[in-house]
């Protein structure tokens, strides 16, 4: 059951700010996912205040780098529960759990990041796997 | 029984709560899911995957780096691991991160 909305308005708002799409409804993340070009950024959010907690700030950090994905695109997990079943249909050989990050270049997984990855970790530390994934994949300044 | 060290991810819960672990025991059975916690009964795992090791296919070392890899396929929500099967706990991260 999704949580009061008022309680994940931070949360959601902490995505945003970073430039980060929020998609809220199935037709929303077709239009973004269903013509894939480029690079881009899915960022699976979550109300789990450690593993989320720590996520969103190492996104934050990562897209400080002068190398980044195209396109960032979030989905609100246990909150926007349409919108995130039809995202994780883009990237369905993966387990679902949140948060977690797929980054997709021109509709393809490149890097999966998995609440696992993120669980005790500094956001330092995620935010470098990020990093080496937009070095890999990214390839130019945007 | 082996423990990560490092600082611990849930405030005021077992240092591994809330981290997705590999516990290895005595019998045949692999077990990855998130650690709950740890009580007289023994270590309760959340969202767990189980690799039976009388099953040849896939390995152990397979169940483990797909685990890591794709992320833990979910058989049970809840498994009580006795205390006297556990031979190790690691984290999967740690244990993916060398397959």
């Amino acid at each position: 059951m999704p949580y009061n909305p008022a309680l994940v308005a931070p949360m959601r708002e902490e995505m945003t700010t970073m430039g980060a799409t929020e998609l809220t409804t199935s037709a929303a993340v077709d239009a973004a996912l269903g013509d894939p070009q480029g690079t881009m950024l899915v960022f699976v959010n979550s109300v789990c205040g450690c593993a989320a907690g720590n996520a969103r700030p190492a996104l934050r950090l990562a897209l400080e780098h002068p190398v980044r994905p195209q396109q960032i695109v979030t989905v609100f997990a246990g909150q926007d529960l349409e919108a995130t079943a039809r995202a994780r249909q883009y990237f369905a050989e993966y387990q679902p759990s949140s948060p977690s990050i797929a980054l997709l270049r021109d509709g393809e997984v490149v890097h999966f990041v998995h609440r696992h990855q993120i669980e005790g970790k500094s956001p330092q530390i995620v935010a470098a796997n990020l990093i080496a994934a937009f070095d890999r994949h990214c390839g130019a300044t945007v | 029984m082996a423990r990560s060290s490092g600082p611990v991810f849930h405030p005021g819960h077992h240092e591994l709560h809330g981290i997705t672990v590999v516990v290895e025991t005595t019998g045949a059975r692999t077990y990855v899911g998130r650690f709950d916690n740890q009580d007289e009964h023994g270590v309760h795992l959340l969202n767990v995957a189980v690799h039976d090791g009388a099953t040849p296919s896939p390995s152990r070392e397979e169940f483990l780096r797909r685990s890591a890899t794709f992320g833990v396929r979910i058989e049970h929500q809840h498994v009580l691991v006795p205390d006297g099967e556990v031979v190790r706990i690691s984290r999967l991260d740690d244990v993916g991160a060398g397959r």
